[in-house]
């Protein structure tokens, strides 16, 4: 069988089986419809919980962008993992306890305000939107890739599938396909990372052959080190030594930082531990979630020196000159279709040559333009895997972007029919209209989800940033105060959410819309990036909310005696049905 | 009131806080020190052919992580034991 028939097979399967799922956890009864699995144990709602949050990007880009930054893409690496300790410790429990589903409830009824109510749906709403925009993209371009398709043709197929999928798998459905998704996706990226591993260092673990020494094809050690080879081939090509990064050392802090507290902030990762049966559970479903996302990002970054080393090679040759481009392997002409890959002989010898620069840059010596995407997207062509690995990636690229997708829809539609309709503006519409909402939100968010995924001008990446900055600045500041200071009243949090929120909207918005080209270290405040200044978001709602919270009113002793109750778990009740 | 009395209701959660406090000093080392702050120090260092530093930003800080919380997932359920708040 082709490649071809392959995906359709695997992919077709794959589908099926979700349906499958969702048919079958549906059929309890129609409540459920709006139930998004109360009392799902921990195991299974941390692995519902990884394949939620590992997306599409995660999935298909983020190998290639380690591939390139080196050392500097672990901020990807470790502020997207370590914010489930933030979660765990800080978070998970409390909102557990206090027992009703979205994050807006909390910080209303903690605020005993409206008007913080209304300012937390608008940041989770807004950050939902923004983040499945980057979804679309992902699997427009998976589908090109292997239906054979232009990308927007892609997007326009996936936005098809996702809601059709998000409208017959309900909400209870969601949780229990995750799952399937997870495995589906965490199979498909291993295999490949596995063999890899073992045609490359002879180690099964890719996170062990990461720092192992190479092996030639007879199978016997070269005495060279998979990363030392790697430092020396980007010190060749004039680049920064892979290992050690170009990226100032605090900016590399604050973006982990953001992107670490942006995670806990996230309102579709949090209200997934509103779900678990006890307190005890959403302890310890964080710890799961983080073990199944850890698997694979522990094998990313493996994955992404594996790659670059072979890409390198491919292209340059051996010896570093340059390959004849009627001799590179079938995967280079295969991704050229698609414009993943661009190759433009600047000197005319007929070879091509990756180095440094810009492929537009006349004057630099690279010739090659790859795309982030090829990284994940063609490894199994390049390690001559056979044509189910390919198609294992497809499915694989898909469930990542489903799952996502399927999770953000889910919260953008209660945070537009239960937070904003219900509970803030029509509070008397009935469950037939909320419902309605519900449907039209998802429809809205996929459509926006799909003009992005067509649009993509680096301005996704930017967005994304954009949600991270803006759940730490507003939502995690807001939440972490709620439960650990019984001082802080509704005008702090208030104003604390405002001010991080303006502060850090103003900074993104100036560099990344403004005034673009004056986007440099040196016109940054602190030496810091538009997408760490999160971290400093935070710290100005942290400061605010303080200040204004010692000089205005004490808080009503009936949140104080909710905040006491939310401390311990005894007494939590079921989880709640939503 | 689920505590026998303030006290223990107190002590409940100053227990509980140091137990967090600690747990994230960890986290902070690991990741912003061993990863970020001291990476060049650590470099130095070779580990199972890593550079240390390198090794802990890409690797040994995510299984820091899993390990802080299945840590604070058992103690924090002790702690309930021993006030007795814990879930029936």
């Amino acid at each position: 069988m082709d490649v071809q028939t392959l995906t359709y097979l695997i992919v077709g399967l794959s589908f099926a089986l979700y349906i499958g799922i969702a048919i079958w956890t549906k059929a309890g009864s129609t409540k459920e419809f709006y139930v998004a699995g109360g009392g799902v144990p921990p195991v299974m709602n941390g692995m519902a919980t990884a394949a939620d949050w590992m997306s599409a990007a995660s999935f298909i880009s983020l190998a290639g962008i380690i591939s390139f930054a080196g050392y500097d893409g672990s901020v990807y690496l470790m502020g997207w993992t370590g914010g489930y300790v933030l979660l765990a410790l800080c978070m998970a429990p409390y909102l557990r306890k206090f027992g009703k589903f979205t994050v807006p409830d909390f910080i209303g009824e903690r605020y005993y305000s409206q008007a913080a109510r209304t300012v937390a749906v608008v940041c989770a709403i807004f950050i939902c939107f923004t983040y499945i925009a980057g979804q679309m993209r992902g699997v427009g371009v998976v589908f090109s890739r292997f239906l054979e398709v232009e990308v927007d043709t892609g997007v326009y197929i996936g936005m098809a599938v996702v809601f059709f999928y998000a409208v017959l798998g309900g909400m209870k459905g969601i949780t229990y396909t995750q799952v399937a998704q997870y495995c589906v996706l965490i199979f498909a990226f291993m295999v490949p990372a596995i063999f890899l591993s073992v045609m490359m260092t002879g180690h099964v673990l890719p996170q062990i052959g990461f720092g192992a020494e190479l092996i030639d094809a007879a199978g016997n050690g070269t005495g060279v080190y998979l990363l030392d080879k790697l430092d020396g081939l980007s010190t060749e090509l004039g680049l920064a030594p892979y290992t050690d990064g170009s990226k100032s050392m605090i900016d590399v802090f604050a973006i982990t930082a953001a992107l670490m507290v942006g995670t806990a902030g996230l309102p579709h990762v949090i209200v997934r531990f509103f779900t678990v049966p006890r307190v005890k559970d959403a302890r310890s479903s964080a710890g799961w979630a983080l073990v199944f996302i850890a698997i694979m990002y522990t094998t990313v970054p493996a994955l992404a020196a594996f790659s670059r080393v072979n890409m390198i090679e491919t292209i340059n040759g051996t010896d570093g000159k340059g390959v004849a481009h009627e001799q590179a392997p079938g995967w280079v002409q295969n991704w050229e279709k698609t414009g993943l890959i661009k190759w433009e002989d600047k000197n005319a010898d007929g070879l091509m040559y990756y180095g440094k620069g810009k492929i537009e840059d006349a004057a630099a010596p690279n010739e090659m333009k790859i795309d982030n995407d090829i990284i994940v997207l063609a490894t199994p062509e390049i390690a001559n895997l056979p044509a189910w690995v390919i198609a294992l990636v497809a499915a694989g690229g898909l469930a990542a972007a489903l799952s996502t997708s399927a999770g953000l829809l889910l919260v953008i539609s209660t945070s537009v029919s239960h937070d904003l309709m219900k509970k803030g503006f029509a509070p008397n519409i009935s469950d037939k209209q909320e419902l309605l909402y519900a449907r039209i939100a998802a429809a809205v968010g996929i459509v926006i989800a799909g003009y992005f995924g067509v649009n993509p001008p680096g301005f996704v990446a930017a967005v994304v940033a954009f949600a991270f900055g803006l759940a730490a600045s507003s939502l995690f500041p807001a939440i972490v105060m709620g439960i650990f200071s019984k001082k802080m009243n509704k005008e702090g949090a208030i104003a604390g959410m405002v001010a991080g929120l303006a502060f850090t909207t103003c900074y993104i918005v100036y560099f990344k819309f403004v005034n673009p080209t004056g986007n440099i270290p040196a016109n940054w405040l602190f030496g810091i990036s538009p997408e760490g200044i999160g971290m400093i978001g935070m710290i100005v709602n942290f400061v605010v909310a303080a200040l204004v919270a010692k000089l205005t009113a004490a808080v009503p002793a009936h949140v104080e005696a909710m905040v006491d109750s939310i401390r311990f778990p005894k007494g939590a009740g079921e989880a709640s049905d939503h | 009131m689920a505590f026998e009395s303030n006290e223990k209701a107190q002590g409940y959660w100053r227990e509980n806080l140091r137990l967090v406090i600690t747990l994230l000093a960890v986290w902070f080392v690991v990741s912003y020190g061993f990863g970020i702050l001291l990476v060049d120090v650590l470099n130095q260092i070779t580990f199972m052919g890593f550079k240390l530093g390198f090794w802990f930003a890409q690797q040994g800080s995510m299984y820091v992580f899993v390990a802080l919380i299945f840590i604070y997932a058992a103690k924090a359920n002790a702690l309930d034991k021993k006030y007795n708040v814990h879930e029936d």
